[in-house]
């Protein structure tokens, strides 16, 4: 049950082995499925609609919050599925097309746990860590990305289900 | 009170600085008179809390909703809807 917020970009095979050994060191034998979810950044945004593509993106945070509240997402994850380990990265900075931005990784027993503990991990983070990504793009111009409506609905999928279990949000 | 305010994104663009630490006088008691009272500071903090511009608020590192008062509040940010993921 980790968070990190780092600059670094990292790597997910090390990620994942040294979770599965970090796993292993504790004995949970258990664990049958580990989901990994990678976001990368989009080169492609609005070129179709007529706008310059899309050549770097700088990703500020608020120290502190952000840390806070990815603990609090993942700490809602845990109180929800029987999750063996979890891990979450979110890079900031300024980084370019293809680069990756955040990671996930859920562990448990059985897939069907993890896989939609990945998703309400994602689905929440996207909606309350605070960070804010500022677009560069070939044209010279600039601008910050405005939140989606689409962001608040993925999250209803979590609350419709009439979980009272303490999820952030 | 004194309080440390934070801004993020374009509400610290706008305003013009990451943080700030104010000396609030006693009738400012909730979120919405704190930015009331930002809001008389300059033009820049008029135009970060405009109407029709949507900030939110978060209380000692905490989101928060509607107008809670803050009142003990160690450190208030203020900073557009997030978009990270």
């Amino acid at each position: 049950m980790t968070v990190r917020v780092e600059e670094a970009a990292f790597e997910i095979g090390h990620e994942l082995s040294r979770l599965k050994a970090a796993a292993a060191a504790r004995g949970l034998g258990e664990i049958g499925a580990f989901v990994t979810f990678t976001g990368t950044v989009r080169g492609d945004d609005g070129t179709s609609d007529g706008r310059a593509p899309i050549v770097a993106m700088t990703l500020e945070h608020y120290p502190g919050m952000t840390e806070a509240e990815l603990a609090r997402v993942e700490a809602a994850a845990c109180a929800r599925w029987p999750l063996s380990a979890s891990l979450v990265v979110h890079r900031h900075g300024r980084l370019l097309p293809g680069d990756d931005i955040v990671l996930v990784i859920t562990a448990s027993r059985h897939r069907d746990a993890a896989f939609d503990a990945a998703r309400f991990l994602m689905d929440f983070l996207k909606t309350s860590a605070p960070f804010w990504k500022r677009i560069e793009r070939a044209d010279g111009t600039s601008e910050w990305v405005e939140a989606k409506a689409a962001d608040d609905l993925a999250l209803a999928r979590w609350t419709a289900a009439g979980k009272e279990d303490g999820s952030p949000g | 009170m004194t309080v440390t305010i934070r801004y993020f994104a374009w509400v610290r663009e706008r305003t013009g600085r990451a943080e700030e630490t104010v000396d609030l006088p006693a009738e400012v008691r909730t979120v919405s008179d704190l930015v009331g009272w930002l809001r008389a500071r300059g033009p820049g903090y008029e135009a970060a809390f405009a109407a029709g511009r949507v900030v939110r608020v978060a209380i000692d590192r905490s989101h928060v909703k509607g107008d809670p008062p803050i009142s003990g509040a160690r450190e208030i940010a203020f900073f557009p809807p997030v978009t990270g993921g």
